[in-house]
């Protein structure tokens, strides 16, 4: 409840200040539209209805949500289900690439010295990298060469949340107990064993977090990587869309799903990491 | 053929002076072997381009982006002007500045800080870059409208590591204040702030790579004709690859820069932190 009761009140603020807002930031297209003899209350009802709003109400934002996920049959370009559930594919199949390629170098690293010492400090400096300048640049080229569609988009995906879980398992891999490790050695624990029995369970408790940090990031990238080929579909082509022709609804119904898609990432890691807490009996 | 024999013998040697390399804990060797790794893959990249006659608008070989940069430069920096001077940087001070400062603001309030702090870390996860169209609209095509992108994407990291920063004074020190008969402004400056640096040096770093991902990416929604963003998107589907990639360097440079000079002041800041002993 302690917790529950602040956020809540927050939030009401927000809205309260968020309609507010609206009134004033759409007062001159409003009365740019109104009659020569409308008072100004009718100006002010006219702010909160306007067709392309320079600021739209909550109202509208949760309307056009509405109508736009059950309005129109899932297969029509209008359906927002539609275009959410192409950028979210897309995501999941760019975190699931980045997860396998992050695991496994991350392996490579913790067991070959030379990895190590040639592709940690690049690891590292990564982070400080803005990857995502690239996106435009592989989508085109990937088109050139035959590959549209999911892949180009996954693809971005991937090496945008990449590096996160790269460098998180790094970290994972090498946090167990230095007792432990030579306890392992004392039982004449191969390779292979100190690594399924000590290495991997004990990175899980940075797995997840490096996890949660880098789904919403998968979705930022398929986002982005739907922008440069004017994309027919997803979040992305939406916002594009919107910003074109000035829909300001479709663009808030847009970031909005986005919200809710990362909100979703960041729920369904936090499902899995309490299946595997209570399977473990209690700790990760 | 003899590009296949090539690359093959520069991938030997090259993994030869790295295995080589790796076995020292010379400091000079822990630095050379990463730049090693890097030319190592520089000359294969270029070895290949030129070998198999990769066509430029796939990949172009790295001494024809390095040709790029050098006789794009007026443009290069024009770009460099209009997102880093212009959009970047004052959008990095402000975001930050103000997420800071809320954080300080929401301090004395327990109730205010239970309710903004989950709010704003589930916003910092959130697709900011999106808000982009949105800010054009209001703010303008020019740099105005893309400074305002980086503030909404560099406030709420900072607002929520700096508000876990300050909450994490310990006790004992918070009660060794206490009998100095310190006020809160007192332990606000002498003790909770500095103790709050590590967490805000980790947020501006992040936020300097945020910042730029932010600019760039608002370019995309529409700039005048100048922007590292535009000239990435614009480029690209007029395939001139050798300016994209020029662009391209330029920011991962200005990425490591800002996140090196960042933690040079860091470490001249919080020389006292556990962490530098």
């Amino acid at each position: 409840m302690t917790r529950v009761v602040p956020v809540l009140c927050v939030l009401a603020v927000v809205i309260a200040v968020w309609f507010a807002a609206s009134v004033p930031m759409n007062w001159s297209q409003a009365q740019a539209l109104a009659d020569d003899n409308a008072t100004w209350t009718d100006i002010a009802e006219a702010t909160q209805s306007l067709s392309r709003p320079l600021l739209p109400t909550p109202a509208q934002v949760a309307d056009e949500m509405v109508t736009t996920l059950v309005g129109y049959p899932f297969n029509s370009p209008r359906s927002l289900l539609h275009h959410a559930l192409v950028t979210a594919w897309e995501s999941i199949l760019g975190f699931a690439l980045s997860l396998a390629a992050g695991i496994m170098l991350a392996v490579g690293i913790v067991h070959v010295r030379t990895l190590d010492r040639a592709l940690m400090p690049w690891l590292v400096a990564s982070q400080a990298i803005p990857v995502l300048a690239i996106a435009p640049m592989v989508v085109v080229v990937l088109g050139n060469i035959g590959l549209t569609g999911v892949l180009p988009k996954a693809l971005i995906a991937a090496w945008l949340s990449f590096f996160p879980i790269a460098a998180g398992m790094v970290k994972g891999l090498r946090s167990s107990d230095i007792m432990q490790r030579d306890l392992l050695h004392t039982y004449n624990a191969t390779t292979r064993q100190v690594f399924t029995k000590l290495r991997w369970p004990a990175s899980l408790a940075f797995l997840f977090p490096a996890m949660k940090v880098a789904a919403p990031l998968a979705l930022v990238g398929a986002i982005v990587a739907e922008l440069p080929t004017g994309a027919q579909a997803g979040l992305g082509a939406r916002l594009l869309t919107g910003s074109y022709y000035g829909l300001t609804l479709q663009i808030w119904a847009a970031l909005l799903m986005a919200a809710l898609l990362a909100m979703l990432a960041i729920g369904l890691v936090d499902a899995a990491q309490a299946l595997l807490v209570r399977s473990r009996g209690g700790r990760l | 053929m003899t590009t296949g024999l090539l690359l093959l013998l520069s991938l030997l040697v090259g993994a030869a002076a790295l295995i080589w390399l790796a076995g020292s804990d010379a400091r000079a060797c822990r630095i050379a072997t990463p730049v090693v790794f890097g030319l190592l893959v520089l000359w294969m990249w270029q070895l290949a381009c030129v070998g198999y006659h990769v066509p430029f608008v796939l990949l172009p070989p790295p001494s024809d982006i390095g040709v790029a940069i050098v006789t794009h430069v007026p443009m290069l920096a024009a770009d460099f002007r209009q997102t880093v001077l212009r959009s970047v940087i004052p959008g990095w001070v402000i975001g930050s500045g103000a997420g800071l400062l809320a954080a300080i603001a929401l301090d004395g309030s327990p109730f205010l800080r239970r309710g903004v702090l989950p709010l704003g870390s589930l916003v910092s996860a959130m697709p900011i870059v999106g808000i982009a169209p949105i800010m054009v609209m209001w703010f303008g095509f020019d740099w105005q409208s893309k400074a305002a992108v980086v503030v909404a994407m560099t406030f709420f990291p900072m607002l929520v590591n700096a508000g876990a920063g300050l909450a994490q004074t310990g006790a004992m020190e918070a009660d060794l204040m206490r009998t100095y008969a310190a006020g809160y402004r007192t332990t606000l400056l002498k003790l909770r702030l500095p103790s709050a640096l590590p967490f805000v040096f980790y947020a501006l770093k992040l936020n300097a790579t945020l910042a730029l991902i932010g600019a760039i990416v608002a370019e995309f929604f529409g700039t005048p004709i100048v922007g590292m963003g535009f000239r990435i998107s614009t480029e690209a589907a007029r395939l001139d690859l050798g300016v994209v990639w020029a662009e391209i360097v330029i920011a991962a440079a200005v990425g490591t820069l800002s996140f090196a000079l960042l933690s040079l002041l860091e470490r001249a800041v919080t020389f006292w932190h556990p962490s530098y002993h």
